[in-house]
């Protein structure tokens, strides 16, 4: 790929990338949340149009204007959500849209032999008449890999790959590339764990802000070169961690445990504090959360703030206790995207705004427009919809939703998600401005830099188990990951 | 580095303005579309039957479409939350029929206990929908499928299949009653607008409405009592169709076992042509007034004209599709 171009609306996300795979290797493409990795292996997919440069594949020069074509030219995509459909069985999601068999009727048998043929290729063992719902996320993986093998692609697009694997099946899947490898397909690899990228990739590039910043063979590079050009920067500049005197306790959790979710989590969180909570994805921590606040009640345990004990059973009387909880998924469950930007961040506030059943609506609009200056949302009119923003805006408004409250304790699930890196940092200053009044932070975050960043202490979950815990001395990526996985 | 952040900043701030007026226009279109289909649809009739403009016409036209006109905004409320109401048009036969047993000059009960029993009946009727509904899970098409049979067997049950006539003066000023020169339902269904316009618009009861249709977990997480809000919305709904119940009665002056069957559709058609999304989250009052009126335009217009009654129905039901057509066209070109 060389010089490619792509503009949403007038804003750049990538500008002059080049990037180029070999057969039977591993090219591991790495940068930042929104450093443009995923729209431009999107535009390699056909999903989106490029606004200019040049596609080649085995040096021809291609157009790729559609998913079909990328297809036909070879080029398969394992998306990070997966695709595939739940009720169906494995054989039938394989050869969705191209079933086996005359015009009208299907060839059942030879679906099912083929599926077993190539699922036995990959030396996988998964039955091809098993409901994909069923099975394993891992194993719903390699489904869709053997997807993109059964149409003969030559090029895999893994999107980060791992983030919902444990490490046994991790192996599992590396093997699996070896073998595609040895076949001669070229695999392009996204993921953010550096300890992966060394051990799979055979080359290395670097993306940052939708630049193309370098390659490298992996051998000639390591983790700290690394890191510095995927952020650019040293890390202090992009959090802006204030030194705040830490207070008294002001929430404690007992023997919280919900099944198959959690089990005996144990913690305290200090006036003035940012607890991180690190730990892989599926180690509990948005259950423990949810739990906190209601949405899910924890099947034993008790919740003290300030030394009292509270009772909560659903959001509002978390809410009423001052806790407050921004969702890890903001558009599903943080924001109402048809409604204007001003009724969101008034939402959770309308007890205040209110004077007997009326909504006092001088005072609302009052209120909106000081949230919008404070939080420096970007916004035409407090009437703009919602859904209309960027992700950094849209984050801010959950946020000003919240902060309008007052609330003593902010629940943030990966609060920068998808966001851009300026709109980030103004994140962090947020948090960092809020815990300042004597308010305290719980964070959830898969990011390691920013977990480091921002926290003064680390609390990790393994398996739905407390893992470890971390003070800002002791803040290490290899003992977060050994905590991570001490329970699996 | 930092001036070229600033350019594109400047050009991100322009393009959204224009994309801010783009919207305003469409806002226009999508606004105001069904108001200028309905003036249309007015001048037409007007044109081919001049009569049809007359104030005796027009009082008349408004006191039909009173009935509907409730239905539609208890349904409207309904639809805001994403759920559907098909048990309308039953309630409305259940409530004027019990109203009526109540109201029959024999009982010598005075009118408004006949009222309040009909309204009772329909409150009954809309809470048994909403706790299946919110609570109990079941999936409001079913729900409120169900409870259409059973209210319309209850309604044949209490009154043997026979119509009950000879209903208490009283009553029957209600349905077929004036204020000065305007029918006493033209005046019913302005109060419940304004109340409704004020509940929805200037109470945060209102605005949790929206929000529970627009994202139930967000709302959720919000502090919202979800449950609760979908709930009270089928007791309003079945509220209002108990009310439009004790008018109809009143208005055809005995209680009909088969009254206000099939009303429901006209009740999900004002509010679907007034643009409100079926999938909740997205609509507005005043677009269900232009749609009941609509509806009762086209009734009212076309018995006029003498256009045969099936004829009519195929008009109504090309006119429906139309309708949400070009919200649906709207919505994807944005």
């Amino acid at each position: 790929m060389k010089n490619i171009e792509k503009s949403f609306n007038t804003v750049k996300v990538l500008n002059g990338i080049q990037f180029s795979l070999k057969h039977g290797t591993v090219h591991a493409l790495m940068g930042e949340n929104g450093a443009g990795k995923s729209t431009m292996m999107k535009i390699l997919a056909g999903i989106y149009k490029s606004d200019g440069g040049e596609i080649f594949i085995d040096g021809e020069k291609v157009s790729i204007e559609s998913p079909t074509d990328s297809q036909n030219l070879g080029v398969a995509m394992i998306h990070q959500e997966l695709s595939a459909i739940p009720q169906m069985t494995v054989a039938e999601n394989i050869f969705l849209g191209r079933e086996p068999g005359s015009r009208f009727f299907m060839d059942y048998s030879e679906m099912y032999d083929r599926t077993e043929e190539l699922l036995k290729s990959l030396h996988v063992n998964i039955d091809p008449r098993a409901k994909v719902g069923t099975l394993k996320v891992a194993d719903q993986q390699l489904i869709e890999i053997a997807k993109a093998i059964s149409f003969n692609a030559k090029i895999i697009i893994m999107d980060e790959p791992t983030s919902a694997i444990a490490d046994k099946e991790v192996d599992n899947l590396f093997k699996i590339i070896e073998n595609l490898k040895k076949q001669g397909k070229g695999i392009i690899y996204i993921s953010h764990k550096m300890d992966e990228i060394f051990r799979i990739a055979d080359e290395i590039t670097v993306l940052r802000d939708g630049t193309y910043i370098n390659s490298w063979q992996a051998k000639d590079i390591n983790n700290d070169i690394l890191i510095k050009n995927m952020v650019g920067r040293e890390l202090k500049d992009v959090f802006p961690k204030v030194k705040v005197p830490i207070g008294e306790v002001l929430l404690e959790v007992k023997n919280f445990s919900l099944k198959n979710k959690f089990k005996d989590i144990n913690f305290e969180v200090r006036k003035g504090e940012i607890v991180g909570f690190a730990g892989l994805v599926g180690a509990g921590r948005t259950e423990v959360m949810n739990s906190i606040f209601g949405l899910v009640p924890p099947d034993t345990g008790e919740i003290y703030m300030e030394g009292r004990h509270i009772e909560i059973h659903t959001p509002q009387d978390a809410i009423d206790n001052g806790i407050a909880y921004v969702t890890e998924d903001r558009k599903n469950e943080g924001l109402f995207l048809q409604m204007g930007v001003g009724q969101n961040i008034t939402l959770a506030s309308m007890k205040t705004l209110s004077k007997g059943l009326g909504i006092l609506l001088q005072e609302e609009k009052r209120i909106i427009e000081e949230q919008i200056k404070a939080l420096r949302i970007k916004v035409h009119s407090p009437r703009q919809l919602v859904g209309s923003l960027s992700g950094g805006n849209q984050q801010k408004v959950v946020l000003a939703k919240w902060m309008m409250k007052n609330p003593k304790l902010m629940i943030l699930d990966e609060p920068t998600r998808g966001i851009d890196v300026g709109a980030k940092s103004e994140i962090y200053r947020l948090m960092c401005e809020y815990v300042a009044k004597g308010n305290s932070i719980i964070m959830i975050s898969s990011e390691m830099p920013e977990v480091m960043g921002m926290s003064d202490r680390i609390i990790v979950l393994s398996n739905g188990l407390h893992g470890g815990e971390l003070g800002r001395e002791e803040f290490e990526q290899e003992r977060i990951m050994s905590y991570a996985v001490s329970n699996i | 580095m930092e001036k070229t952040e600033k350019i594109e900043k400047t050009e991100k701030i322009e393009k959204t303005e224009k994309v801010e007026r783009k919207i305003n226009l469409k806002g226009f279109t999508s606004q105001y579309g069904t108001l200028c289909g309905l003036v249309g649809i007015v001048i037409i009739i007007a044109i081919l039957k001049p009569k049809f403009l007359s104030v005796d016409n027009i009082l008349n036209l408004l006191r039909q479409a009173s009935i509907n006109g409730l239905l539609a905004i208890g349904m409207t409320f309904v639809v805001l939350t994403g759920g559907i109401d098909l048990s309308v048009g039953s309630i409305v036969g259940a409530s004027g029929m019990f109203a009526a047993l109540v109201a029959r000059t024999e009982t010598g009960l005075p009118w408004y206990l006949a009222v309040l029993v009909g309204l009772g009946v329909g409150l009954l009727l809309g809470t048994l929908n909403g706790v299946i509904i919110s609570y109990l899970k079941v999936p409001a098409f079913i729900a409120t499928l169900g409870t259409l049979s059973i209210a319309r067997g209850i309604t044949y049950m209490a009154s043997d299949a026979r119509p009950v006539p000879g209903l208490s003066e009283g009553f029957l000023k209600i349905g077929g009653g004036s204020v000065g020169p305007i029918p006493t339902p033209v005046i019913i269904l302005a109060v419940v607008l304004g109340i409704c316009f004020l509940l929805l618009y200037r109470c945060r009861y209102g605005r949790y409405v929206f929000a529970t249709g627009g994202n139930q977990m967000s709302a959720r997480v919000s502090g919202v009592k979800v449950k609760q809000i979908i709930c009270s919305v089928y007791m309003i709904s079945g509220l209002l169709a108990g009310l439009a119940g004790v008018i109809l009665t009143s208005r055809v002056t005995s209680g009909l076992a088969q009254s206000g069957q099939n009303y429901e559709t006209d009740a999900i058609a004002a509010a679907v042509i007034g643009g409100n999304s079926l999938a909740g989250g997205r609509g507005r009052l005043w677009g269900t007034i232009v749609g009941f009126l609509i509806i009762g335009v086209m009734n009212n217009g076309l018995d006029m004209m003498a256009v045969s009654s099936y004829w009519q129905l195929v008009i109504k039901g090309s006119i429906i599709i139309i309708a949400v057509l070009l919200d649906s066209l709207n919505e994807t070109k944005s």
